[in-house]
């Protein structure tokens, strides 16, 4: 039994995982970068939520629905002030290390606004516990809110990928740019986009992420956003279920190995997944190859 | 003389300009130490800044000139330091001599963080860029987090191991702990001075400039500059990039060698080998100039005084390097920038790169 609570708890944890590594794949996908600060977004927006609730003692859907916004216009922002002037820059290495920079930057703001001291979430997934085998099998309300909003956000993004004029007009810019361009796609349009729909689902996740872990402190976001980022490489990056398979393997990886091998090497044995698949498969489980023209 | 110097070849000129610079900053120092006219605070930073300027020299082959990304140099660090910490703290009977014994730490840091650098580099380095950047983040997370459940006594029968905590190393009496988890290593022998700090900053920097002059070094740069065009004439790739983060990765763990020897306790915590190490090794290096050896040198002095200096600033501190990092970036590597430069700034020679020759001269 103890087996099962812990591959639920892991699910759970790989659901938030899978949505912050849909806001990283999507963005790989198409601007060919790894936002480094789509993290610390995630803190960004946990923080939103907590003054909303905490301070200004606001309705938490309001809340939530004023963090989305929030973290939606930061992402277009930072795209637009710090990444797009480097698109077309002649190393590859500008841009990673600007959004590096952008990543120092928002945990910054955050320790001077709101301290260091960590801050307790509050508790706005208000459910009841569910409870199974004669009590033996606890799944909280929070795990099935969180693996429910991951199905359902899934379900949306690949409907409107495939479904929509924007989503189609996505696929082609990250096919090829240029011929995007001349199609008359507006291709800066189409990167916004994705950086929006990116840090709106990071604005959830930091909603999910911090209802399950309700501690908050500057640098909430960076460790779950790197792990994120293991798993979209390891579902193949670029991919949408890939994240979604990735986000989900990783998260029970994690959990398991917490429970059954040692909690101290929690990150060790993530990290060593990552190098395990780069080197077995390095473009991931549903990743496809892409062989450079010269 | 004059016209001696100027006959040199202009990267031997340049190469001993940098020498100079770090053999006259030495003189200085200790010029102004023997008058008294160093607070102690001053005194305690010289080796730390030994030790970051060998590491943001190092970390600058492979940002600079391999034009790879590392998020792992204080992974590196931390190897070295650990290895040649647990070296000397078991040696520190058997080896009387001070120096000596430092020296074979030395050599047994570079080893083993350079073994760890070929480890990583070969499955890695068929990678390239974001997908290196995070691998190497990964496996300094990792080295950090086994240092930290790592557990090794020594006793009359010998060594033990655990991995859970002291009290598991089911040791005689008479053993003791010498790497105890998160505690780390206490009681390391301080052997590391300036004077030393110097010579292993010079001894890098010999090293990293005749690389980069020497044929391997050209390859290295040609793989930068376009990798396919660069296998294309016949240059063997991954032995080059290897050659280059191996090099980087012994220097960083000499770096740490220094660190740990300069230190009566070493523990591996986030804030001195973690992510955040690394970051700000890559800020002494994008702010000294991408490429520039005397740049990265300058930028680790400065940037390690500074905050000291201005104490008052301390919150402030990283906040603005963030702010810096980003408009560096802008400023030398958007493509408008630098047509925007181009046009206004080509009249001040001084400070400006001539136009053949861009910022850092990346790929």
């Amino acid at each position: 039994m103890s087996f099962l609570s812990y591959l639920i708890n892991g699910i759970s944890l790989g659901s938030v995982y899978a949505i912050i590594a849909l806001g990283y794949t999507m963005v790989y996908g198409i601007a060919k970068m790894l936002n480094f600060a789509h993290g610390d977004v995630i803190m960004i927006g946990a923080y939103i939520v907590f003054t909303c609730v905490s301070s200004a003692g606001m309705h938490p859907a309001l809340a939530v629905l004023i963090s989305i916004v929030g973290c939606t216009v930061l992402g277009v922002a930072i795209e637009r002030v710090a990444y797009r002037p480097l698109r077309n820059a002649a190393s590859p290495l500008a841009v990673l290390i600007t959004a590096i920079g952008m990543s120092y930057l928002l945990q910054n703001v955050a320790l001077l606004i709101f301290g260091a001291n960590t801050k307790t979430f509050p508790e706005i997934l208000t459910l009841p516990s569910i409870s199974l085998a004669g009590g033996q099998l606890n799944i909280t309300g929070t795990s099935l809110v969180t693996i429910g909003a991951c199905i359902v956000i899934m379900i949306c993004l690949m409907a409107f990928i495939h479904r929509t004029k924007a989503g189609q007009a996505m696929l082609a810019v990250s096919e090829d740019k240029g011929a995007a361009q001349l199609m008359g796609i507006n291709v800066n349009g189409t990167i916004a986009l994705t950086f929006a729909i990116g840090s709106a689902l990071a604005a959830v996740a930091g909603v999910l992420l911090c209802s399950a872990y309700p501690s908050l402190t500057p640098y909430t976001g960076s460790m779950p956003g790197i792990r994120a980022f293991v798993a979209a490489v390891f579902g193949g990056i670029g991919s949408i279920p890939g994240a979604f398979i990735g986000g989900i393997l990783l998260g029970v990886i994690e959990i398991l190995g917490r429970a059954y091998i040692s909690s101290q090497l929690a990150d060790a044995i993530v990290f060593g997944v990552l190098i395990v698949v780069l080197l077995v498969k390095p473009a991931g489980i549903l990743g496809k190859n892409i062989q450079e023209k010269v | 003389m004059w016209k001696k110097w100027m006959a040199l070849k202009k990267t031997t000129r340049s190469s001993a300009v940098t020498y100079a610079i770090v053999i006259a900053a030495y003189l200085v120092i200790q010029l102004l130490s023997s008058l008294g006219l160093l607070s102690s605070l001053f005194t305690g930073l010289l080796v730390p800044l030994c030790t970051y300027v060998i590491l943001a020299v190092s970390l600058n082959l492979v940002v600079g000139f391999l034009g790879e990304l590392s998020l792992g140099h204080a992974g590196f660090m931390c190897v070295g330091a650990f290895a040649s910490a647990f070296f000397s703290r078991c040696m520190e009977d058997a080896i009387p001599v001070s120096g000596l014994r430092f020296l074979i730490a030395l050599l047994i840091g570079a080893a083993v963080a350079g073994l760890f650098g070929i480890l990583i580099g070969i499955p890695v380095l068929r990678l390239k860029g974001d997908y290196l950047a995070i691998v190497t983040l990964a496996f300094g997370e990792i080295i950090k987090n086994v240092i930290n459940v790592l557990f090794i006594g020594r006793d009359s029968n010998g060594f033990h191991f655990s991995t859970k905590d002291a009290v598991s190393l089911n040791m005689e009496p008479d053993g003791e702990v010498l790497i105890n988890g998160p505690q780390g290593i206490t009681g390391t022998p301080k052997d590391a001075t300036f004077t030393i700090g110097v010579i292993l900053i010079l001894i890098s920097l010999f090293l990293i400039i005749n690389l980069i002059n020497s044929r391997s070094g050209r390859a290295i740069m040609a793989i930068r500059d376009n990798r396919i065009a660069a296998e294309s004439i016949g240059i063997n790739i991954t032995k080059y990039k290897l050659m280059a983060f191996a090099i980087s990765a012994a220097l960083a763990g000499v770096a740490g060698v220094l660190y740990a020897h300069n230190l009566s306790t070493l523990t591996a915590t986030p804030k001195n080998f973690g992510y955040n190490m690394s970051i700000m090794i890559l800020v002494f290096v994008v702010l000294g100039g991408i490429g520039s050896i005397r740049g990265s040198i300058i930028a680790a002095v400065v940037l390690t005084l500074l905050p000291e200096m201005l104490r008052g600033l301390s919150d402030y501190r990283m906040l603005i390097y963030a702010i810096v990092l980003i408009l560096m970036m802008l400023f030398n590597w958007a493509p408008k920038a630098i047509e925007w430069r181009e046009r206004h700034l080509s009249k001040f020679r001084f400070f400006g790169r001539r136009k053949d020759e861009p910022a850092g001269k990346g790929a």
